[in-house]
């Protein structure tokens, strides 16, 4: 792959995920060599960045649970150019979604007020913590998505192609054994 | 008779027999439509659209259309690719579908379908759905959760099993599958795993108990080879090396349904 | 003491007599069983099982696919108000939130000591005299606050519906103008005298000569539907008459039942003798079953005047009778292979076409399905000949056409005009004012604009089912549609996947727009939507469910493109009141506890 004259700068995060899906990012292994050829990281756990600035680039994990996921999803796409969400829980909601179908105060009455061994339970309330949304969503209800890429977690030969599509400035395509829902 | 009995899908010369309808011949000459509610052994239902064709310019579901004599249907083409696309895209947000934790994952119609049609996302607002489990029987599962409503093992456990298991109700986005019992349990029908209707279900609703995740994710029917690859893919019955086909009972014979 | 198995066979027993145990009038039996006991009990359902030889799913299946029928308590006063756009119009929503506080009750739900429940269902059919509302499936017309006042004390007083003051049921006509086919009063049994005189043969001839074309919309050939249903090979022929006139805005039928059933089923017993049926069925829609009662008192007099039974007018081989089946709440069911899968006692899903009823309809045998209107037209052909019918109307559009006029105009009622007539001429005959737009056909319709009112109501123009409803400028024609797009949603019977979830989708990004959070970007998704609906649906109803969207967007864009309120995609739901349930926990109100609308 030729390199390109300027790298593009990418960042990525994880919202209400569990960071497999970065974990499988790094599965990519030596390739990521190659990669760092390419690519220069804005805010990613693998920088010190604690917010995400002007991108080509940025790569979601997880879903929408609370407020600060949306305030880091917004900002996300204030500034990249290209959105991908990455993994079940960005593109449907994924395993914390499943809490969906119950109330957000039933949710909160039974961790904090109902469970056994509670004593004086109380909801916290201090305005460090974000609060949480009553439902959980996938990215792309709140924000236009660009690409995405299934799987749970999608693999790394998944991840590495629409990358390196992206980067040829290719229409990323995942064949057969690729895309994955699980 | 000098009428030819053939068409042509997608260029290609299909021959047919009378009575067959468009999926059928293509089936038969090794030809993949995609499918979700349509089953070789079952009588046609025309629901799920899927396997909607262009047959001489006209959109119909080539599951009950019957071909004419050279007749032109179109089936691999973007713009009815994009469509279907959009009506899995429809079959995932109406229901809860989280591959991820569904012992179906792998062996799955929908899903190998979505996969074949490069679904990468599901596109509308998530429904989220409320739907129940009843984990009642001792043998099997229904996840309703995961239901897209073909009525294959309504059609099964009627027609085949004689036993009229599984109904629809509702109406609307409100349609759902029952169960004939007055709980609403399955433990409380005469549902056998022998039935029929306990191997159809293209999805994950109906599961066998205790042999879950025996085959991993990743070894399963649709990772081996993509659905257009696989022939009459049945979705409970897992075909290819690693096909769990043999913890299964044997399934009786299809009568004429 | 009873158990509670025999409290149900009971009341099951008579009515599982009355209708010989047979099957197939399960959906009949259903409505009767609730009529009784108030719902479909779970017991009841175990003994019908058992003397039907049905399995109880089914049961529950098709109990479950009707709108009125309940498998739950649902309360001792049952009140649906109608919800045409109409009914919006003269301000229904309003009267129902205050029978609401008046009785203390939420909309779909049942008050707490199980009195009542109060609901909106689709347009009743009373347009000409809404707002309108059904109590325990009885028609009340004409609300205004006062009335409702009324219905509220009367419910709390717990009088009985039959008990309640006649005025509120006095169900109106409003025929405004009549022509060949309201405007006479032939004889009841003179054309069926006129048709043994001439023959069978003759007769059809004559109704195919008449070019007379199906009244329900589609306007199929009425002689050669016949033809093809008499030379199809059968052990039985049947006549249906469609009486589920369930399109909003369409109420002609209401008035041709109620005051001209002699006609109507003259119609079917002229059809019985050509196809050679013996039996027949009137399907009526369940908002219509305050009709009943005058209808089996038509059909009962007409069996005394020796014009329907066994050997008819002295005929021995001319032997007809006619059922009446109910529906029950289902819009879908006025599809005719759905109709006669209801007729069957199934839920009414559509069947797959070909083959059509004329070959294979009630009990897969030859059957013969017609509008009520056009079985009354039958009647006056065979009196007056084809050749007369024929010079009425326009050259592809024969005879007469029945008009359900309502919406802003001063007259609202039934217009009866020779096909052709132009919309302009209707307009000004109701004294419409200012109009702006005029649904024809109802929502599965088109929607004009003014400079289409040179246009004809003909089949090669505008054809129709009847319903004309009138916006005048000070009507929001993107909340007509929206209004369009929730019926279609709840009547989809659910069988296709596009048109089952595309409703959903659709209602749901019209309502994404209502509540102002519509960019560019849900305006295209609409579109796609439309082409999907109309290409890949299973039957009409899914391929006309965007017609509304379409024909707004077409003729009224300024009201989709004021509701378009942001350059970018936003969510369709609320990020702040998402919050609210957390905030409502914690007590919290910083303003880290909220979230802007969007980040624009």
């Amino acid at each position: 792959m030729n390199a390109p004259t300027k790298k593009l700068r990418v960042a990525t995060t994880s919202l209400a995920g569990c960071f497999g899906c970065h974990m499988s990012f790094l599965d990519i292994d030596e390739r990521l060599l190659e990669l760092v050829q390419l690519v220069e990281f804005d805010r990613s756990p693998l920088t010190d960045i604690k917010h995400c600035g002007p991108c080509d680039i940025g790569i979601i994990e997880g879903g929408l649970c609370n407020a600060e996921n949306v305030h880091v999803l917004r900002e996300f796409r204030a500034n990249c150019k290209i959105l991908i969400a990455i993994g079940a829980c960005a593109i449907n909601g994924g395993l914390p979604a499943q809490r969906n179908h119950l109330s957000l105060s039933a949710i909160l009455e039974e961790v904090y007020h109902a469970q056994h061994g509670l004593v004086d339970g109380f909801i916290p309330n201090d305005p460090e913590l974000p609060l949480p949304l009553d439902k959980v969503h996938p990215i792309h209800e709140v924000v236009k998505v660009d690409y995405f890429i299934p799987g749970c977690p999608p693999s790394a030969d998944a991840i590495w192609k629409v990358l390196t599509d992206l980067l040829a400035g290719k229409e990323p395509e995942l064949g057969h054994g690729l895309i994955h829902y699980d | 008779m000098s009428q030819s009995n053939t068409f042509t899908l997608d260029g290609k010369t299909i021959p047919y027999s009378e009575g067959q309808t468009i999926i059928q011949a293509a089936m038969a000459a090794g030809e993949y439509i995609p499918h979700l509610c349509f089953n070789p052994e079952f009588k046609p239902h025309g629901s799920c659209k899927l396997c909607t064709v262009k047959a001489n310019g006209r959109q119909t579901a080539s599951c009950t259309q019957h071909p004419a004599p050279d007749m032109v249907v179109e089936s691999d083409t973007k713009e009815i690719n994009d469509e279907r696309r959009t009506l899995l895209q429809m079959l995932f947000v109406e229901g809860n579908h989280f591959c991820p934790s569904c012992e179906k994952s792998g062996n799955c119609q929908l899903q190998a379908t979505a996969y074949q049609l490069n679904m990468m996302s599901p596109h509308f607002d998530q429904f989220f759905p409320d739907r129940p489990l009843d984990a009642s029987h001792p043998d099997y599962l229904l996840d309703f959760n995961r239901c897209i409503l073909c009525s294959l093992c309504v059609r099964a456990s009627r027609d085949v099993d004689g036993k009229n298991v599984f109904a629809l109700s509702g109406r609307g986005i409100k349609s759902h599958l029952i169960v004939n019992a007055k709980s609403g349990r399955l433990a409380d029908t005469n549902f056998s795993g022998d039935d029929k209707a306990a191997h159809v279900c293209p999805v994950g609703v109906i599961l066998k108990k205790r042999v879950g995740f025996a085959i991993p994710i990743g070894s399963r029917s649709f990772d081996e080879q993509p659905i257009s690859a696989t022939p009459h893919p049945q979705g409970a019955c897992p075909v290819g090396p690693r096909s769990n086909a043999a913890t299964l009972p044997p399934h009786p014979t299809v009568k004429d349904a | 003491m009873l158990n509670q198995a025999d409290t149900h066979a009971g009341y099951l027993d008579p009515i599982l007599i009355r209708h010989r145990h047979n099957a197939n009038d399960l959906l009949q039996i259903l409505i009767a069983a609730q009529d009784h006991y108030g719902y479909i009990h779970s017991d009841a359902i175990d003994h019908l099982s058992g003397q039907l030889g049905l399995p109880r799913s089914k049961i529950e299946g098709v109990s479950g696919f009707y709108s009125f029928l309940h498998l739950q308590a649902s309360g001792e006063y049952r009140v649906l108000f109608s919800d045409n756009i109409t009914d919006r119009m003269l301000g229904n929503m309003d009267l129902m939130q205050s029978l609401c506080s008046q009785l203390w009750v939420e909309p779909g739900k049942v008050s707490e000591d199980g009195l009542l429940s109060i609901n909106t269902t689709s347009c009743t059919g009373l347009c000409d005299q809404g707002p309108a509302l059904l109590v325990n499936n009885i028609a009340i017309n004409r609300l205004t606050q006062e009335r409702v006042n009324a219905i509220g004390e009367l419910i709390r007083e717990r009088l009985p519906v039959s008990a309640w003051p006649a005025m509120f049921f006095a169900i109106e006509d409003n025929i405004r103008r009549r022509d060949v086919l309201l405007g006479s009063h032939p004889k009841p049994g003179s054309a069926l005298a006129a048709l043994l005189q001439q023959g069978a043969a003759e007769t059809l001839q004559q109704i195919k000569i008449s070019k007379l074309r199906g009244r329900g919309g589609a306007g199929f050939s009425t002689g050669s539907k016949w033809e093809l249903c008499r030379d199809a090979p059968g052990e039985q022929h049947y006549v249906v008459c469609n009486a589920d006139e369930g399109e909003p805005g369409t109420f002609k039928d209401r008035v041709l039942l109620n005051s001209y059933a002699d006609r109507v089923f003259e119609g079917m017993t002229l059809c019985a003798r050509i196809i050679g049926a013996t039996r027949g069925f009137l399907y009526l829609r369940g908002e219509y079953r305050y009709l009943l009662e005058h209808l089996q008192a038509v059909l009962q007099h007409r069996r005394q005047q020796n014009l329907l039974g066994d050997a008819i007018l002295g005929q021995a081989d001319f032997n007809f009778d006619i059922e009446i089946h109910l529906g029950a709440g289902a819009y879908i069911c006025g599809e005719e292979s759905a109709l006669i899968e209801s007729l069957e006692g199934k839920r009414g899903t559509p069947r797959n076409r070909p083959p059509f009823p004329v070959t294979h309809g009630y009990l897969n045998q030859p059957t013969v399905v017609n509008n009520v209107e056009t079985f009354a037209a039958t009647c006056l052909i065979c009196l007056q000949g084809g050749a007369w019918y024929a010079g009425i109307g326009t050259e592809t559009s024969s005879g007469t056409k029945i008009l359900s006029v309502s919406g802003d105009c001063e007259r609202p009622g039934l217009y009866e005009y020779p096909f052709g007539v132009t919309v302009s001429q209707v307009l000004s005959d109701c004294g419409a004012k200012d109009t702006q737009a005029v649904q024809i056909s109802g929502p599965s319709g088109v929607c004009i604009a003014p400079d289409e009112f040179n246009r004809r109501i003909a089949f090669e123009d505008l054809p129709t089912a009847g319903a004309f409803m009138v916006f005048d400028r000070s009507r929001d024609m993107f909340e007509v549609a929206r209004n369009f797009v929730h019926f279609f949603k709840h009547e989809s019977c659910g069988f296709c996947t596009p048109c089952r979830v595309g409703t959903s989708l659709l209602s749901n990004m019209m309502d994404k727009l209502s509540h102002g959070h519509g960019s560019p970007y849900d305006f295209a998704e609409i579109e796609k939507l439309n082409v999907l609906l109309q290409s890949t649906s299973h039957c009409g109803l899914g391929h006309s469910a965007c017609n509304p969207v379409l024909d707004t967007i077409a003729r009224f864009r300024p009201a989709y493109d004021k509701r378009l309120a942001h350059k970018e995609f936003v969510p369709a739901f609320d990020l702040d009141r998402a919050l609210s349930q957390a905030r409502q926990m914690t007590g919290r109100d910083d303003t880290g506890a909220h979230l802007e609308r969007s980040h624009e």
